[in-house]
């Protein structure tokens, strides 16, 4: 979707502001809600994909004047009140009136090192072969799909190279199960690395000898 | 009303947000204190795994794996060539494996090639080798310029690259997680690995850096007259 997290070439955003010393949290509450949101994932309720999809579904006023953990929090809660885990009546009284839905899947502190060190791969064994090989001339699609993608704006009816294959990966727009998917779940394609010069995204805007390169899914690729 | 930790812990933390601390983040931990409490009442969420979480990305999980990662390809011919066949296998030989690293690719800065990583839709980030990705990194101010204008941002970060150095953004849109491999700097052929590792910065691992042969922080002791911190 063209929603507010999508910034890539976007102008006015100001300076980058590195911070010398950066803790790893600026608040307590951060802490919190990197922790819950981890754990409320590994109630499998929802996917990664849909997890992204809930952040950049909130309207754009509210996501650009939000922190970075509190678009996550604004989204997990979104999340909970989707799957029905959560009554936005409960969020705002603070009072369970519910009672927890996938509870014998709650993350037990024992196994969270365990789950960290495995994380979620998402690489699947497909029996076809990848359309294109390294070296290809492409063109991305322009679809400007209503649900998720990761086929950023500024990258879209553009002309690349392949770079690189890899392995078949989860499809990000299934996967997030949006409404608006036509098909929904992990309908993994071929991953491909795609190489874009800049003077074929940005035109006159482009720096001198540089260039993009981003993962795309088969089915963002047109042969060029 | 809980107030206590709701601010930022320093007053050079502005990242161009007009934050009222009071009014604005002071609700935000109100929230997701209740959030908690409702999670854990109705047995959804146990709170001593929040804490081994956070432990793990405040304490455990750094740029310190990263960094030994370079020092090792820096040493070790045959690792780098490793790293370069199949990186996820060559760094969790290292011990460094799991989220939001379950498809390690790393890629070798040279004087001809400089790649910096970024990732503009969201916030992708190699946390089994670098931690939580800084708020810089996160902000829309890098991941909107880096991939328009990857030379002025670099050299807002003191990296000036020759035009004949071809800059590669690599912007993280898949599963994928891109380390970078910089270039071991002129005047360290006597240091071990571990004096190595010492030299490698977050930045440097990211892109927008260079390594530099002085350890941080003892800028003006040569490097062979160190002692290794670790």
């Amino acid at each position: 979707m063209n929603g507010p997290h999508d910034v890539g070439g976007r102008a006015g955003f100001g300076e980058v502001m590195p911070e010398a010393d950066e803790p790893a949290f600026h608040a307590d509450w951060e802490r919190q809600v990197l922790g819950l949101t981890l754990c409320c994932g590994a109630l499998r309720h929802w996917t990664l994909d849909e997890s992204r999809h809930a952040r950049e579904s909130l309207p754009p006023a509210l996501y650009y004047s939000s922190s970075y953990y509190q678009i996550w929090l604004t989204a997990l809660e979104a999340l909970l009140i989707h799957h029905g885990e959560m009554t936005r009546e409960e969020l705002d009284d603070g009072v369970v009136h519910q009672a927890g839905l996938a509870t014998e899947r709650c993350l037990k502190a024992r196994r969270v090192p365990s789950v960290l060190a495995t994380g979620a791969p998402t690489a699947r064994t497909l029996d076809s072969k990848p359309r294109y090989r390294t070296g290809d001339r492409v063109r991305t699609i322009v679809d400007h799909t209503k649900g998720h993608t990761r086929l950023p704006g500024y990258a879209r009816d553009k002309p690349g190279t392949v770079v690189e294959i890899h392995e078949a990966h989860v499809f990000p727009d299934s996967n997030a199960r949006g409404q608006d998917a036509s098909v929904q779940g992990e309908q993994p394609e071929w991953l491909y690395t795609v190489a874009f010069e800049g003077k074929d995204l940005w035109g006159n805007g482009a720096e001198e000898n540089t260039s993009v390169t981003l993962e795309a899914w088969e089915s963002y690729l047109r042969a060029e | 009303m809980v107030q206590e930790h709701d601010t930022h812990t320093n007053d050079h933390h502005n990242h161009g947000h007009a934050h009222d601390h009071d009014n604005h983040l002071g609700p935000t931990a109100a929230r997701v204190r209740a959030l908690e409490s409702l999670l854990v009442a109705k047995g959804l969420v146990d709170p001593a795994a929040v804490d081994a979480i956070i432990d793990t990305y405040e304490n455990k999980v750094g740029p310190r794996n990263g960094a030994k990662v370079v020092a090792r390809a820096w040493v070790d011919a045959a690792f780098r060539r490793w790293l370069e066949r199949d990186a996820n296998a060559a760094i969790a030989s290292l011990g460094f494996t799991g989220r939001q690293g379950e498809h390690m690719r790393v890629v070798f800065n040279t004087p001809e090639i400089h790649n910096v990583v970024v990732c503009t839709l969201c916030s992708c980030y190699p946390w089994t080798v670098l931690g939580l990705p800084p708020t810089w990194y996160k902000s829309p101010a890098y991941r909107s310029r880096v991939v328009v204008e990857p030379r002025r941002v670099l050299a807002e970060f003191g990296l000036v690259l020759n035009t004949a150095t071809k800059v590669i953004v690599r912007d993280s849109t898949a599963e994928l997680r891109w380390l970078v491999i910089p270039e071991r700097p002129a005047g360290t052929e006597t240091l071990d690995e571990a004096a190595l590792a010492e030299l490698v910065t977050r930045d440097a691992m990211i892109g927008t850096a260079r390594v530099d042969s002085r350890i941080p922080g003892a800028a003006d002791t040569p490097p062979d007259l160190q002692e290794p911190t670790a």
